[in-house]
């Protein structure tokens, strides 16, 4: 896609105290794009996430942005006081005044007969699409999604993938995600970036799936750190290129549609 | 026909309540109650710096308040203490010092239970701009901070994220909290102002459907409680600022057995 890219980051070093979390990261969202960030825990994901967002300030480096870009971020933990009495409407509405747009978010996200329902006794899922809806809501050119389908269940998190493929097609919005799922991520992504303080590898799903840092890193499942990837071993084989085996707890209406 | 200070007393509470309501709040919302403890127990040492300077008690208490309100946000970026740990130290540490440097005040031994619990029957013509005023602004910096003040409670890097600015909107809010410290110093004392924060507003929460909502019942509540209590505290002479808390709490009370308005 040319032109100037939505948001680029060069050279981005960041640490807490004196542990450097990431080094020299190099990293640019085209429009129309979709880009997932993958890595394994304390790899610097979200904190990459939030000094591209400006909620971190980096300690070296750039982070650039298109003129007047307009943001939509679902961040990875949310919880809102049962004291704050805040409908899911209301909670829309933080994000934009534009009720069109708010309308159209929610429908989008599923969520269009939870308006008047409070924010604070949404159920995981409930409040996962509240937040993909209040990112919509503000019609965005970037989507930074940090972990989107965590408590969705299975068919929401193809329609979530699918949404984000139709947002990407018809308005040419650009996307980037962090995910666990490298099921999906593999399927619907045109860019993988494995992170692990630094960048390992960058490139199509294929080509990133086949580095042998990648392997390094993810084929070391035994690792506790790698134990939240459900059906790791499904996983694997997927990535090397091998037949997913048929287990009775990876049945494959789980696999997202083929784009 | 109402007496003079009755009304002095009546104008004062109601500027204080009025504050405190979306105040207190924004207070209960993002669980910093033991915030507003601090900088209330540190008003003491402000009145006691700001005698000893030669300035207004209530100029030295808002000043100090808002000191400590900046020496807080710097100290919890540094997460060296836990945030509850800290507030400890610097309220009882300020409350010890303003203690402290009372009894070596000469003048000063006389007023000291007016500071510690108010004394709002003794609010002068003088006294009653000084607490206007500073309700005034304490209001107007909430006014101008509060879209992303309600953002910032939601979800403070969404709100960042979103390109609201969260920093200046937090320093209005300090700016309020010192301004509404000075306030109800006067009224309910150093040692209650917390509750004309967290009372109203826990009293509030049932009846609104919004945050805004819960912000004008709060300060509806908080006028309710300065009414009944002065009232009480005239009836049954008893002082005023106990009288007025204790009204808040019967109020939160009465609200408690009510359902909340806000079905999930």
């Amino acid at each position: 896609m040319p032109g100037e890219p939505l948001i680029a980051a060069h050279g981005l070093c960041h640490g807490f105290g004196r542990a450097e979390v990431l080094h020299d990261i190099d990293l640019a969202v085209e429009a129309g794009e979709i880009v997932t960030l993958i890595g394994p825990n304390g790899s610097g994901k979200s904190t990459l996430v939030r000094l591209l967002l400006g909620i971190l300030v980096p300690e070296r480096g750039t982070v650039r942005r298109r003129p007047g870009l307009v943001i939509g971020y679902v961040p990875q933990h949310f919880q809102v006081d049962p004291a704050l009495p805040l409908t899911v409407r209301r909670f829309l509405m933080l994000a934009s005044s534009n009720t069109r747009s708010i309308d159209r978010a929610a429908a989008d996200a599923g969520i269009g007969e939870l308006a008047q329902r409070p924010v604070a006794g949404l159920s995981g899922g409930e409040r996962q699409r509240a937040l993909i809806a209040r990112a919509l809501a503000r019609d965005p050119q970037l989507l930074v999604l940090d972990e989107p389908t965590q408590g969705i269940d299975v068919n929401g998190q193809i329609e979530l993938h699918d949404l984000v493929q139709r947002l990407r097609r018809e308005r040419g919005v650009g996307v980037l995600m962090v995910s666990h799922d490298l099921h999906l991520v593999m399927a619907a992504t045109d860019r993988v970036i494995c992170l692990n303080r630094h960048i390992c590898c960058a490139g199509r799903p294929e080509t990133v799936s086949a580095h042998p840092e990648f392997l390094a890193l993810f084929g070391a499942a035994a690792a506790p750190a790698l134990a939240i990837y459900r059906h790791r071993h499904d996983h694997r084989h997927d990535l090397t290129g091998d037949v997913v085996g048929h287990s009775p707890f990876h049945r494959h209406d789980s696999e997202p549609g083929a784009p | 026909m109402i007496d003079d200070f009755l009304l002095r007393a009546g104008l004062a509470g109601f500027a204080v309540a009025m504050a405190g309501g979306p105040l207190g709040c924004l207070i209960v919302w993002r669980r910093m109650a033991y915030f507003g403890d601090a900088l209330a127990h540190g008003a003491l040492l402000g009145v006691v710096l700001g005698l000893a300077a030669g300035i207004d008690p209530q100029l030295g208490t808002g000043a100090l308040a808002l000191a400590m309100a900046l020496l807080l946000i710097l100290a919890r970026r540094r997460r060296r203490l836990a945030s509850d740990t800290l507030l400890g130290i610097l309220s009882h540490g300020a409350l010890a010092a303003g203690l402290v440097g009372a009894s070596l005040m000469a003048a000063f031994n006389a007023d000291l239970l007016a500071y510690l619990f108010g004394d709002i029957l003794a609010v002068g013509r003088a006294d009653l701009y000084w607490i206007l005023g500073a309700g005034a602004l304490a209001l107007g910096a909430l006014g101008l901070a509060w879209r992303p003040l309600v953002a910032g409670t939601v979800h403070e890097e969404l709100a960042i994220a979103e390109g609201l600015k969260v920093d200046r909107a937090n320093l209005l809010l300090m700016l309020a909290m010192a301004a509404f410290v000075a306030v109800a110093m006067k009224a309910v004392g150093v040692l209650l102002t917390t509750a004309m924060l967290i009372l109203p507003a826990a009293a509030a929460r049932r009846f609104a459907r919004s945050p805004e909502e819960m912000a004008g019942f709060a300060s509806l509540a908080g006028v309710l409680s300065v009414i009944l209590g002065l009232a009480g505290a005239v009836a049954f002479d008893i002082p005023a600022g106990p009288s007025i808390v204790l009204a808040a709490l019967v109020l939160f009370a009465a609200g408690s057995s009510l359902p909340d308005r806000l079905k999930s």
